[in-house]
């Protein structure tokens, strides 16, 4: 009865709300689509002043499209260096590294206290293994110029980050810095370093997510083998495809912001195939296993958030036909990254209200991470109205996943599924309904982009899944995926790593 | 020479320690135990996993008395620790062969 009540509810908001998003997106038919066709109505200038769209004139002017009055596409111009985009993706950067501990907290304060260390080392580690990868290959492999010209992989031409200091008097130490331009028509650029330093950071998460799947069981080992494998087999791959200007989803025009497809949907989906081999915990799901510290895990929400306004806002800076890093776009994302998660940690916690009869604390910081993943591919897509919708469906969506968890008592110890993989799955289809600022969706007249971002979520997806799948078998056959079920029994942070979380 | 152990609720411990002073016993262990009796547990719910808490937290006293005094000690527990709710706890009387003072050796009813 009461799960009736709250799906009634759920699609009483959703249409509720579709009727304004849908008279905001007849207002901005005008404005220039940026990666599709561009037979969309151009009559009225772009520049409707009630909306917060890109303020920059020449962002209007994507290539294929007619821009209203100047027909001539703008020629390309030479990078100039932007302090304050540089000063702002420094800022970034560090903001996504400290989402890593903040994800460890989040997890660690929702295992048993005797793996409490084991469960935050998967997430430490990952940014130690990663760290040292993307700096030999990782880096070359996502965002080096294309190998074969297929758009699948970069080449080995950047390893060691080669070409982004150029020496230019050995004898004097004088050199020059590699600048990264995203947009050829403005001169906006950063340097090549702080991009690859960015980027560097969402590589180190993508793979700690997954760990949520295996918390409390898998061995330590094989989980550094396996991060090494899956950052450079599923990560990178999925890197070059969507946010390389040559990589084969990106030329398809599917729109991922700031990693809804390349970090949660391909994390989630790669969690599940990992639990194929993994197993459930040993006691599951009739044995207590509750969380042991959740004031950890909602300490942890809280530098997630604050550091996701690092991963979306610092997303403007390959952002579509714009070179500003510090711009409008960036404060577009980091508003829907303030509505989106505040909704959806109240419209979990409401229906958890009404489902089970208690708010939970968990269930409210789960919301607020739910809302952040579905927002992430759709930061500077989407105006703030939608982002509110969003953000409510995200905590639907995503209790709804937990209790279909629940339900089929699959053993995915920290919903890296039930949060990252459904909601990076929703958010990214979702944005090609809602996109209207720098590209146009399904509400602003444009079908064609929802088909491309369900291709791009099944591409992403089936290959992150099949490559997962033989990484872990692989594991499995050779080193062995689990600690024996005495270890696993006295606890991971004693028999894996010889230490204890709590000696008070 | 008497044992006696009482299982109160953990929020009359102060109440219960300062009448047991106010008799002349001078001497208490406390733990801090967990069980049930007739009170039952609750539930609890993490993200959809529900769990039944059997148990509640509680603190057990023990006091090895003299004989004289073994009634007065079991009403002064009973008396403050009551609350009329269920989950009040227990007092156990259990005989206590000897007693030895380790500073010094005494025994008997000279240790307690």
């Amino acid at each position: 009865m009461k799960l009736k009540l709250y799906l009634a509810a759920l699609m009483l908001i959703l249409m509720a709300g579709l009727i304004p998003v849908a008279a905001m997106a007849e207002e901005k038919k005008d404005a220039a689509p940026a990666a599709t066709a561009p037979a969309a109505t151009l009559a009225a200038p772009a520049a409707d002043a009630a909306k917060p769209v890109e303020a920059a004139k020449p962002a209007d002017a994507a290539a294929p499209a007619a821009a209203p009055g100047a027909p001539a596409t703008p020629p390309d111009v030479k990078p100039v260096l932007n302090t304050g985009d540089t000063a702002w993706m420094l800022v970034s950067s560090a903001l996504v590294l400290l989402m890593i501990p903040g994800l460890a907290l989040f997890y660690g304060g929702m295992v048993r206290q005797k793996n409490v260390l084991s469960t935050m080392m998967h997430s430490l580690v990952a940014m130690g293994i990663v760290g040292v990868q993307w700096a030999i290959i990782g880096y070359s492999l996502s965002f080096g110029p294309d190998m074969a010209k297929m758009g699948l992989i970069g080449d080995f031409s950047k390893m060691m980050l080669n070409g982004l200091i150029i020496m230019k008097d050995a004898a004097s130490g004088t050199v020059e810095y590699a600048l990264f331009q995203n947009y050829t028509k403005e001169p906006g650029a950063i340097p090549e370093l702080v991009f690859a330093m960015y980027q560097a950071m969402f590589a180190m998460i993508t793979v700690a997510l997954i760990s949520g799947a295996m918390a409390e069981r898998v061995k330590f080992s094989a989980y550094c083998v396996f991060v090494l494998l899956w950052t450079t087999l599923v990560y990178d791959p999925l890197a070059h495809w969507v946010w390389m200007t040559d990589g084969w989803l990106f030329k398809k025009g599917a729109l991922d912001f700031a990693g809804g497809t390349v970090v949660h949907l391909s994390s989630g989906i790669s969690a599940l195939a990992f639990l194929m081999f993994l197993g459930k915990r040993h006691g599951y799901p009739t044995e207590r296993m509750a969380p042991h510290n959740l004031p950890l895990t909602l300490l942890g929400v809280g530098l997630l958030w604050f550091g996701w306004f690092g991963f979306n806002a610092g997303s403007a800076i390959v952002g579509p036909n714009t070179s500003d890093a510090a711009g409008g776009l960036a404060g577009l994302a980091f508003t829907t990254t303030t509505i989106a998660p505040a909704a959806a940690g109240l419209s979990w916690m409401i229906a958890e209200w009404l489902h089970s009869g208690k708010p939970s604390a968990l269930g409210f910081g789960s919301g607020v991470v739910a809302g952040l993943v579905v927002i992430t591919p759709a930061a500077g897509f989407v105006q703030p109205g939608a982002a509110l919708l969003m953000g409510v469906a995200a905590g639907l969506i995503c209790y709804g996943g937990i209790l279909l968890k629940a339900k089929l008592k699959y053993d995915d110890s920290l919903d890296a599924f039930g949060v990252h993989g459904i909601g990076g799955t929703f958010g990214a289809i979702i944005t090609g309904v809602f996109a209207t600022v720098g590209a146009t969706g399904l509400l602003a007249g444009n079908a064609k982009q929802l088909m491309i971002q369900l291709i791009a979520v099944l591409a992403a997806g089936g290959y992150a899944f099949i490559v997962t799948l033989v990484i872990t078998f692989i594991l499995d056959k050779t080193i062995g995926l689990r600690v024996d079920k005495e270890d696993e029994i006295m606890g991971l942070d004693q028999t894996q790593h010889s230490e204890s979380g709590y000696n008070m | 020479m008497k044992l006696i152990e009482a299982i109160i609720k953990p929020f009359k411990l102060d109440e219960v320690k300062d009448a047991l002073n106010e008799i002349g016993i001078e001497g208490i262990t406390v733990s801090e135990v967990k069980g049930f009796g007739r009170q039952k547990g609750h539930t609890e719910l993490y993200r959809g996993a529900e769990y039944v808490v059997d148990f509640i937290p509680k603190i057990k006293m023990e006091i090895a008395v003299s004989d004289d005094l073994v009634n007065k000690v079991v009403e002064t527990i009973q008396n403050t620790a009551k609350t009329g709710r269920i989950g009040d706890g227990k007092i156990f009387i259990i005989p206590l062969e000897e007693a030895v003072r380790i500073r010094t050796g005494e025994q008997g009813a000279d240790a307690i």
